[in-house]
């Protein structure tokens, strides 16, 4: 157990200081190396109490599109990032003070609360035997929250699309293909017949 | 919470920290959403870590089911975040926040 402890504190160290850098970075890119690290060591973070399928999906989900596509908005963007970070210390005070009310009002709630059933703080999840975290996910999640599944499925649809006709333009003088036009066209239409008189140009 | 073992406590300090440095974020960043757009992800990543945490620990396996649809919604958000980011860039030529006061009237 001590083993896992340690492990947990020097995950948690490593994604407090990756999150603080993701916001103090002057560069953008780093800000998104600095969010694959976080996402990663809370990946480990959720392999410790048991959690294997989420932690993949962290790992694939996150880091796999969501970084890499904050990585390619990053460099697409021609801007400059040095002016935009002007305001820094402008807002340090105010946005230190928030963050310290915010979290003494996250730490007093979370040491004062008890659970209302002792028993269920003693099960834990993460036992060896029975059905492998993927299994218990899946059994729950296609038989209870089919439906719910299905307008997470939904969600992303639209997020699709909505991305797409955002980010979808046609430049003019660009040539593009019409299939429309294509079908419509007849063989008269294609093709002309001129009588060329000898001697003269058409 | 504990020191020396894995305990619900270390998880909701964890999650309450990673949450307050996604806030400061937002507020230390006012120009450039980029870096709020990530803050946001940070403030869901500490959801997730609470969610996770409490399902793992009290032997329910409901809070990773969802935990799996905010991850959802995280990434229809970020995808959708972003592509305003890049017709917004196109429009107007650059992305500081503070200048997005056209409706304003």
């Amino acid at each position: 157990m001590a083993l896992q402890a340690a492990a947990f504190w020097i995950l948690a160290a490593v994604a407090v200081v990756s999150a603080f850098s993701v916001v103090a970075a002057r560069n953008p890119v780093r800000s998104v190396m600095w969010l694959i690290c976080a996402f990663f060591t809370s990946a480990g973070l959720f392999v410790l109490i048991g959690a294997e399928f989420l932690a993949m999906l962290l790992v694939v989900v996150y880091v796999g599109a969501v970084a890499v596509l904050f990585l390619f908005v990053v460099m697409m963007l021609d801007v400059d990032f040095v002016e935009l970070n002007q305001g820094f210390l402008q807002y340090m005070p105010f946005g230190a003070l928030v963050s310290l009310i915010l979290l003494t009002e996250l730490v007093l709630v979370g040491s004062t609360f008890v659970f209302a059933d002792p028993d269920a703080a003693g099960r834990a999840a993460f036992s060896a035997a029975g059905p492998t975290n993927a299994e218990a996910i899946g059994a729950v999640l296609y038989d209870q929250y089919i439906y719910y599944f299905q307008a997470a499925g939904i969600v992303l649809l639209i997020a699709m699309i909505g991305a797409i006709v955002l980010t979808l333009r046609h430049k003019p003088g660009v040539r593009r293909q019409d299939v429309g036009k294509q079908v419509a066209r007849r063989p008269k239409d294609g093709v002309e017949l001129i009588d060329v008189k000898p001697g003269s140009g058409i | 919470m504990s020191f020396t073992e894995l305990a619900l406590g270390n998880y909701l300090a964890l999650a309450a920290v990673l949450f307050t440095i996604g806030v400061f974020g937002i507020f230390v960043n006012r120009k450039n959403v980029i870096i709020i757009l990530m803050s946001i992800e940070l403030l869901l990543l500490a959801v997730n870590i609470n969610l996770v945490a409490f399902s793992a620990f009290l032997g329910d396996i409901k809070g990773q089911v969802f935990a799996m649809i905010v991850l959802t919604v995280a990434a229809a958000e970020a995808a959708i975040g972003l592509a305003i980011l890049v017709v917004y860039f196109r429009n107007r030529g650059d992305i500081a926040v503070e200048d997005v006061n056209l409706m304003k009237g």
